[in-house]
């Protein structure tokens, strides 16, 4: 079964393209037919030459980015976008959501859902839509939230998974938390799932793990399709009796978001480290998967400065720790291994029930997928995708810097004159701070 | 890609946007390689071919025909307009750009702004309309005017309020030259000022103040810098901000420098709408992420380096001492140091080869000593073009949102309230045809509530100001 994506305004196009590069590269790798012809056939479909095409349409309202990404892909000569599978206007959004939601996205509608349309017709099997967007700027957040609005109706019954970059918690846009605000409370009622990556955790990867000392948007984006591939690429499941799973966003979905009220995802992969140390390495499964675990527990996105104080409450303190406690609760985990070894890999450590809500077994509540062939050139990697705590705080935080702002009305009659309201506003405050309150109140 | 055109009015006007045209065409020049018309190019010149009648335009793709400049030239008296047709550029206009009248406006706001602006009306919105015409997605107009003058301040401000009524779609973004105090030649520069002002006020979507002083301080001190200087630490040839190196005119006129500086600021402030970069700053983002109120839309500029040395083994600190210095009060283009006032919102626009994390670093590092409004304590936008303008590695335009702007404001207002409480010079205005005396009330009424908002806003500063109840959701 196969995957559309959709990638969305300048951030959701440049992702887009390094996670097509790293699906690509690590599906060609090597001498592993299956793994090989599983991941082709999500991701790409077969030209009569056999070149391979991503099933990816290209929306942005500048040329500029989508040009960029199309060229360097057909330069790579593994892999390329569909020539006409592509729409750009001059003139971009500005920054400004309404300005995307709309007036570009209800102006290009039509355009968009032809060339979904036609991506989705070329697969045999549809698994689901995927749509790669940044929440900060316009375009991919305004219009990224009006195209998938277009989706859920146009497929009300196929899995859409809104894959989201948070920017900097400062310097890119200064209405960012403005557009987030927004976008997230409409996704809310039309994704099936939100998977997110926060720029400023991948940065201090990057600096921290990878030793990058000029980080670029480039290096930052990389290592988002590095985590965003090693959850996507084939895995076996479970109940899959050693056959790669078909429906893998499916899956996703139906693992993690088991409450509409509770539909953020945030990612940890380990290891991360430079390429020309891996070569030197050794990993071994208990120790990878010990880490993982107190990442997850003491909300540590990255491999370094691991809080290991933090310990699950005892089942007498459950009720009383709602708020304030570092621990991380989780709602629902799927842990994804490939390499070698993999298994002999002992995750009892994740099933233990006092990491999860009371209302869920840990068996329903953690899913474990497994590869044997090693992902991206790492002989071990273990990825976690939660829907817990984690993204609390950041999302707190960026509700009440947009409330702040709201508070003085600034910047308001930028909104107001593509015919955003206040009262439109309010409603978005109200349904995040719905889910900020239903997240605190896990327990 | 889309494009813009600039419309420059009065001899100030006129003059800036010559040193811009030249300016550009070096730049394109550097950049562009292989003598082909791109996108780049196409947002401020048109490829016509001019063999065809009606100079048939080219597509994008092709070889470099004929440049034409997207632009609009105005003045009240001929000198200006016709020593740009007899220069070197006279290639990049022709006759359908240029509107020009013999008798000039006086100095006299109130003459370019109802005598001209109504007689030349059609004419110039026909122009304007032209100019639109041959572009296929136009996004923003530039206008460069002076505020003290006549023509610039009067007919100038009557163009702004035509370009909103004709194309309230596309952005309009105002260099606007403001008088210095000191050598101010014009004795009715605080009337013409302060009765443009309101204009801006009411129908620019951005404004760029930059005052004269300012170029002048900036002028000499580069001056100094390349006589004077140590040896070994001589400036680059081409890169003074000043400089005119490289550029199609020969001799330089006086206030060629000066003009060069502005001229900069308007190249800087299109790059990454023209040129490629991992983080585009489109120009329509500028008003979304500076204007957080309707009125408060002054921007201050600084630019920075003013020059590159030619020795080039400085260590790497440079590019940390390009962030220091676009807050300093050496660089900014009006006479303020907005360290000490308050910062509404931010934008650095950077070009060459920077990084994010170079961005990020500085912010951190500069943040502190910067004081924002409580609301917008993160009020940072970044563009990163990848294309350094000619001469540098790197390089980095501040837009500040800053109340440091008031102290124009009131200076202006001050000279304002000393002439008209004489009424000195008023009957010239009165005579003018349509002109009433409510024009300068309500002008210098529309002055003093805009400074009373800046103060409204500067009297939080330092204060602690709690954060926002937030909504309470019933659990």
């Amino acid at each position: 079964m196969s995957i559309v994506t959709v990638q969305l305004g300048q951030c959701g196009n440049q992702v887009g393209h390094e996670l097509f590069h790293v699906l690509c590269s690590d599906a060609l790798e090597g001498q592993r037919k299956v793994y090989s012809t599983a991941g082709c056939e999500r991701f790409f479909h077969q030209t009569s030459r056999g070149e391979l095409v991503a099933r990816a349409v290209l929306i942005d309202m500048e040329p500029k980015v989508i040009n960029q990404s199309m060229s360097r892909a057909a330069k790579c000569g593994m892999w390329r976008y569909g020539e006409s599978s592509h729409f750009s206007q001059k003139q971009g959004s500005g920054n400004n959501w309404a300005n995307g939601y709309r007036v570009h996205g209800p102006r290009h509608r039509d355009v968009v859902e032809e060339l979904v349309r036609r991506e989705v017709e070329r697969c045999d099997r549809l698994a689901g839509l995927m749509a790669m967007m940044s929440v900060a700027g316009g375009t991919g957040s305004g219009v990224g939230t009006y195209v998938t609005q277009c989706l859920r109706d146009i497929y009300p019954k196929t899995f859409i998974l809104n894959h989201l970059t948070w920017p900097y918690g400062t310097g890119e846009v200064i209405v960012q938390n403005y557009n987030s605000v927004l976008t997230l409370a409409h996704l809310y009622q039309l994704s099936d799932a939100i998977l997110v990556h926060e720029n400023d955790t991948v940065h201090r990867i990057c600096g921290q793990l990878l030793n990058i000392e000029h980080i670029s948007f480039g290096d930052v984006n990389k290592v988002i399709a590095h985590q965003l591939g090693s959850v996507l690429q084939p895995a076996l499941t479970a109940d899959s009796h050693g056959v790669y799973g078909r429906n893998p966003l499916g899956e996703l979905v139906s693992a993690l978001a088991c409450h509409p009220e509770y539909k953020l995802l945030s990612v940890c992969t380990i290891p991360h480290m430079p390429s020309s140390s891996i070569a030197y390495s050794t990993f071994s499964w208990p120790s990878m998967l010990k880490h993982l675990r107190q990442m997850l527990i003491s909300n540590t996105k990255m491999e370094e400065g691991i809080n290991w104080q933090v310990r699950p409450p005892a089942a007498s303190e459950r009720t009383r720790s709602l708020t304030g406690s570092r621990f991380n609760r989780s709602l629902a985990n799927v842990l994804i291994l490939r390499g070698k070894d993999v298994y002999s890999a002992e995750t009892g450590g994740l099933e233990d029930p006092a990491l999860y809500t009371s209302w869920l077994s840990s068996e329903e509540a953690f899913n474990s997928w497994k590869s044997p062939v090693p992902f991206n050139k790492y002989e071990k990697c273990a990825t976690l995708v939660s829907n817990s705590q984690a993204l609390l705080r950041p999302l707190d935080n960026m509700v009440g810097k947009a409330w702040n702002m709201f508070a003085s009305r600034a910047y308001i009659h930028q909104y107001i004159k593509f015919g955003i309201s206040e009262e439109d506003f309010l409603d978005s405050f109200t349904s995040i701070e719905q889910v900020i309150s239903s997240y605190k109140q896990l327990h | 890609m889309t494009q813009s055109v600039v419309v420059q009015v009065g001899q100030c006007g006129n003059q800036v946007g010559c040193r811009f045209w030249d300016l550009a065409l070096r730049e394109h020049a550097h950049v562009n390689k292989k003598g082909l018309y791109d996108e780049a190019l196409g947002s401020f010149f048109r490829n016509v071919d001019s063999r065809e009648r009606d100079g048939g335009a080219c597509a994008v793709g092709g070889r470099i025909q004929h440049l034409k400049a997207r632009a609009v030239l105005v003045d009240m008296e001929e000198g200006v307009v016709n020593e740009i047709l007899q220069g070197p550029l006279r290639e990049v206009f022709d006759s359908t750009q240029l509107l020009t009248d013999v008798s000039g406006s006086g100095n006299n706001w109130a003459v370019g702004y109802l005598t001209y602006g109504s007689a030349y009306r059609e004419q110039i919105v026909d122009k304007l309309r032209k100019a639109a015409e041959h572009c296929d997605c136009l996004q923003c107009f530039f206008l460069i005017h002076s505020m003290g003058g006549g023509t610039g301040s009067g007919l100038g401000t009557r163009v702004l309020s035509l370009l909103e009524e004709e194309f309230p779609e596309v952005s309009r973004i105002v260099s606007s030259i403001y008088p210095s105090a000191a050598e101010d030649d014009v004795v009715t520069s605080p009337y013409n000022s302060i009765l443009a002002m309101s204009e801006l006020t009411e129908h620019a979507d951005c404004v760029l103040p930059i005052e004269n002083q300012s170029l002048v301080d900036i002028v000499s001190k580069i001056r100094q810098m390349s006589h004077g200087g140590r040896p070994g630490s001589a400036i680059k040839r081409d890169s003074a901000v000043i400089s005119w190196e490289g550029g199609l005119s020969g001799a330089e006129k006086p206030f060629d420098a000066m003009n060069n500086i502005v001229a900069n600021l308007l190249l800087n402030i299109t790059s990454s709408a023209r040129f490629d970069g991992s983080l585009n700053m489109d120009l329509n983002e500028i008003a979304t992420n500076l204007v957080p109120f309707p009125r408060l839309h002054y921007l201050v500029p600084s630019l920075t380096p003013l020059y590159t040395l030619t020795d080039v083994n400085v260590p790497t600190r440079r590019l940390d001492q390009m962030f220091s210095d676009a807050f300093s009060k050496d660089h900014q283009l009006i006479r303020a140091d907005p360290r000490r006032s308050l910062y509404l919102a931010c934008a650095l626009m950077v070009r060459g080869n920077v990084q994010v994390s170079d961005v990020r670093r500085n912010i951190e590092r500069l943040k502190p000593s910067l004081p924002f409004v409580s609301w917008n304590q993160e009020g940072w936008k970044t563009g990163l073009c990848s294309v350094p303008p000619v001469g540098h590695a790197h390089s980095l335009l501040a837009l500040a949102n800053n109340t440091c702007v008031k102290l124009t404001f009131m200076e202006l207002r001050e000279r304002f309230t000393k002439l008209y409480r004489k009424k000195a010079y008023l009957h010239h205005y009165l005579d003018v045809d349509g002109m009433e005396q409510s024009f300068f009330t309500e002008a210098v009424g529309s002055l003093s509530s805009l400074i009373e908002e800046y103060h409204h806003l500067d009297a939080t500063m330092g204060r602690l100001v709690p954060d926002a109840p937030r909504l309470s959701i019933a659990s």
